[in-house]
């Protein structure tokens, strides 16, 4: 056999392309089971960088349906509570463009909590069952309270309220959120090459 | 004789502290209401204890301290409590916060207080507690609690005492006449921290624009065996910078993002020396505080004792304001200090400086101009830092880099913006950058936060689907069960009651 590869050199690279080929495939499929990852790596990474107001503003009932619909191709834009910063977070991470917010699915707005008018509440429990991060604690009859540092802000528990007494309240009140706003950008755009300028004003 | 190092950068702007007058305390009367804010120190907010409507003594707690990185708050003198409420208080952002407004009453009476004399056979936990309770924060500026420095740990010991008498910026005096006046009760208070750090060497640090104050405390420090070495070190902003004069005075520096304390050595204020000093001999809690009233818009400029809660209006008034239009009130220096937009706001215990300067004494920031790399910024920086280059970063709000560039390393100085021949206000914007990058800190952690909520409340539902299907599956078993024992089909049986009864109900009428 060797001695008649040895005189066929044509066959002889085959058998070898073919051993290497064979060798190489059964250390790949070894590979692929014995290395096997759960889940999807890069949809737990778009998780964390999602907002987790859980609000479905994105038309997913969350935010990690959104990461693994991400993860499939998805647009990166539909997170109005992330906003501008979560956009650009996403596409540094995927190597995509950025992309203006999607109006469709909201605008970016303060961060809010919900605020129940105590008075008010009939002690209905629909609030409770509707919040997705268990932030409302009452019990059937008696007054619900929002744990405020729990509170997304998502907005899911207006719509079931029965007596419309739940507020949205600006999240950042007082001086304690305060920090220094970047300076206004007052630089005026300067003609650095003089002809330019001079068609500029010709035109 | 101790070598003095140098720090990088740094620059030498018109000192003008002559005009304040150092060395004497001008008495200005008390003002009719005192405006006392809750929150007069880094972290949370002192609680309020009294109740509107209550006559309070001198040195009477109106509101306890909220935790360990908390101080209270004591009345300054005797009165009645008016409101607990909203008020506008010296700070950047020109927003209100609780303050107590007390009413005084002119008879100036105290409660009695209980000092610790014999505090050398006293534990440095009780005494740090005595400075607690006296409402003690740092009254250099950063106002950060006093007994938490003094409280470093058994893995940090403490080698050496720093105070640091400084006071490099242009304008203040306030250090300058507390160390002239003072210097015995400076002297006692540091050898009071000395013991509760349990420090082998204690340092004052001056820089050499001072001589009196030099003297002075050279002298009171002489006159006791303890072995305090004062030592003078040329002028130049900002030598006063905590890690910079440490670096000045022992060759050493904090580690980035580390505290003095990593390296063995506690910083203070003298400001704060003596307020721990009094404290501890007297049990007098912080209620005044010097204060240096300057800038050329004012006919008398001094240095006085100032109540804790005096309007900033009550005292330029006393000093004859002339206010000129739109006439600027700074609170601290003209380095780092900022404009206070409300004469109503009190002075509290980080308030060093009120400077009313003229517009030709110290004019508008002019417009800012393009970048021309020129690089004087990253010259005049004391922390070595790329001012440039942060500055192109927090533009772009580049946050990654703008770590990696070392932006919490900045101690806001403003050297870079003093130099900067675009006059481009290089501090706001790592102000700026730092802002947001403690926010998205903050958010990230309530994300997680939300994240595990989330998944465990997704979990209990499935969980409880779960059981539910279970039971259903268990009933649907026993009554397929029961079919085969009895050999009687529930369903059929079922079917054939409900059969029965609607046969009953139509017999029945």
């Amino acid at each position: 056999m060797v001695d008649w590869l040895a005189t066929e050199p044509l066959f002889a690279a085959l058998a070898a392309l073919l051993l290497l080929g064979s060798v190489f495939g059964a250390l790949l499929g070894y590979a692929a089971i014995r290395f096997k990852v759960e889940g999807n790596p890069i949809s737990e990474q778009i998780n964390a960088l999602l907002p987790q107001t859980q609000c479905g503003q994105c038309g997913y009932p969350g935010c990690r349906p959104y990461s693994e619909a991400i993860a499939d191709g998805d647009a990166i834009n539909k997170c109005p509570p992330g906003g501008e910063e979560t956009i650009q977070a996403l596409a540094d991470l995927l190597d995509v463009e950025p992309q203006p917010l999607d109006a469709e699915h909201g605008v970016e707005k303060e961060p809010v909590v919900a605020w129940i008018r105590e008075e008010e509440c009939i002690g209905c429990t629909k609030c409770i069952q509707a919040c997705p991060v268990d932030a409302i604690l009452g019990a059937a009859k008696v007054m619900h309270t929002v744990i405020a540092d729990e509170c997304t802000g998502c907005d899911l528990c207006l719509e079931p309220c029965p007596v419309d007494c739940i507020d949205l309240i600006p999240r950042k009140q007082g001086i304690g959120f305060w920090h220094w706003p970047l300076p206004e950008d007052r630089l005026r755009p300067i003609e650095v090459i003089a002809t330019d300028a001079a068609t500029r004003t010709a035109a | 004789m101790r070598v003095i190092h140098d720090i990088h950068g740094g620059i030498h702007p018109p000192e003008r502290k002559a005009l304040s007058r150092p060395g004497k305390l001008q008495p200005l009367g008390l003002p009719p209401r005192l405006v006392l804010p809750l929150s007069q120190h880094l972290g949370g907010p002192a609680r309020p204890v009294v109740n509107v409507g209550e006559s309070v003594q001198g040195g009477q707690v109106l509101a306890e301290a909220s935790g360990v990185m908390s101080v209270p708050v004591h009345a300054p003198t005797s009165g009645t409590v008016r409101a607990i409420e909203r008020r506008p208080i010296a700070h950047a952002s020109g927003l209100e916060d609780i303050c107590i407004e007390l009413e005084t009453d002119g008879q100036d009476q105290w409660v009695p207080f209980e000092g610790i004399p014999h505090w050398r056979d006293c534990e440095p936990a009780v005494l740090a507690e005595q400075v607690r309770n006296a409402g003690v924060a740092g009254m250099g500026g950063a106002g950060f609690p006093t007994a938490v420095k003094l409280t470093p740990g058994q893995q940090r010991p403490i080698e050496l005492l720093l105070i640091n008498g400084t006071e490099c910026e242009p304008y203040i005096t306030a250090d300058d006449t507390l160390m002239q006046l003072y210097a015995d009760r400076l002297i006692e208070g540091t050898s009071i921290l000395a013991h509760m750090l349990d420090a082998d060497s204690i340092l004052i640090g001056i820089e050499d624009n001072k001589p009196e104050a030099i003297a002075c405390v050279r002298a009171a420090a002489n006159q006791i065996d303890a072995p305090i070495e004062v030592a003078s070190f040329p002028t130049k902003y900002p030598s006063g910078g905590e890690k910079q004069v440490i670096e000045i005075l022992t060759g050493m520096q904090v580690p980035s993002g580390g505290i003095p304390a990593d390296i063995g050595i506690v910083c203070l204020n003298p400001g704060t020396a003596v307020a721990v000093q009094q404290a501890v001999i007297e049990g007098k809690p912080l209620t005044h505080r010097i204060v240096t009233l300057t800038g050329e818009a004012l006919s008398q400029p001094c240095n006085t004792l100032a109540c804790l809660g005096t309007p900033i209006g009550h005292l330029l008034q006393a000093v004859g304001l002339a206010p000129e239009r739109q006439q600027r009130v700074i609170h601290g220096g003209p380095m780092m200090g900022f404009a206070v937009s409300n004469l109503d706001a009190p002075v509290t215990k980080i308030t060093n400086c009120l400077l009313a300067p003229t517009e030709s004494e110290l004019p508008l920031p002019e417009e800012p101009q393009p970048c021309i790399r020129c690089g004087h910024c990253a010259e005049a920086c004391p922390a070595s830092l790329l001012p440039q280059q942060l500055y192109w970063y927090a533009r772009a709000k580049d946050q990654e880099q703008l770590a990696a560039h070392r932006l919490f390393d900045c101690i806001e100085c403003g050297a870079c913006a003093y130099v900067c021949p675009s006059h481009i206000p290089l501090v706001q914007y790592y102000r700026a950058a730092k802002g947001q990058i403690r926010d998205s800190e903050q958010e990230r952690k309530r994300s997680d936060n939300s994240r595990g909520r989330f998944e465990a409340r997704e979990q209990r539902l499935e969980e409880e689907a779960a059981a539910r299907e279970a039971k259903r599956a268990a009933r649907k078993a026993a009554a397929q069960q029961q079919a085969e024992s009895d050999g009687v089909d529930p369903v059929q049986a079922a079917i054939e009651r409900a059969k029965a009864k609607k046969a009953q109900q139509d017999a029945a009428p």
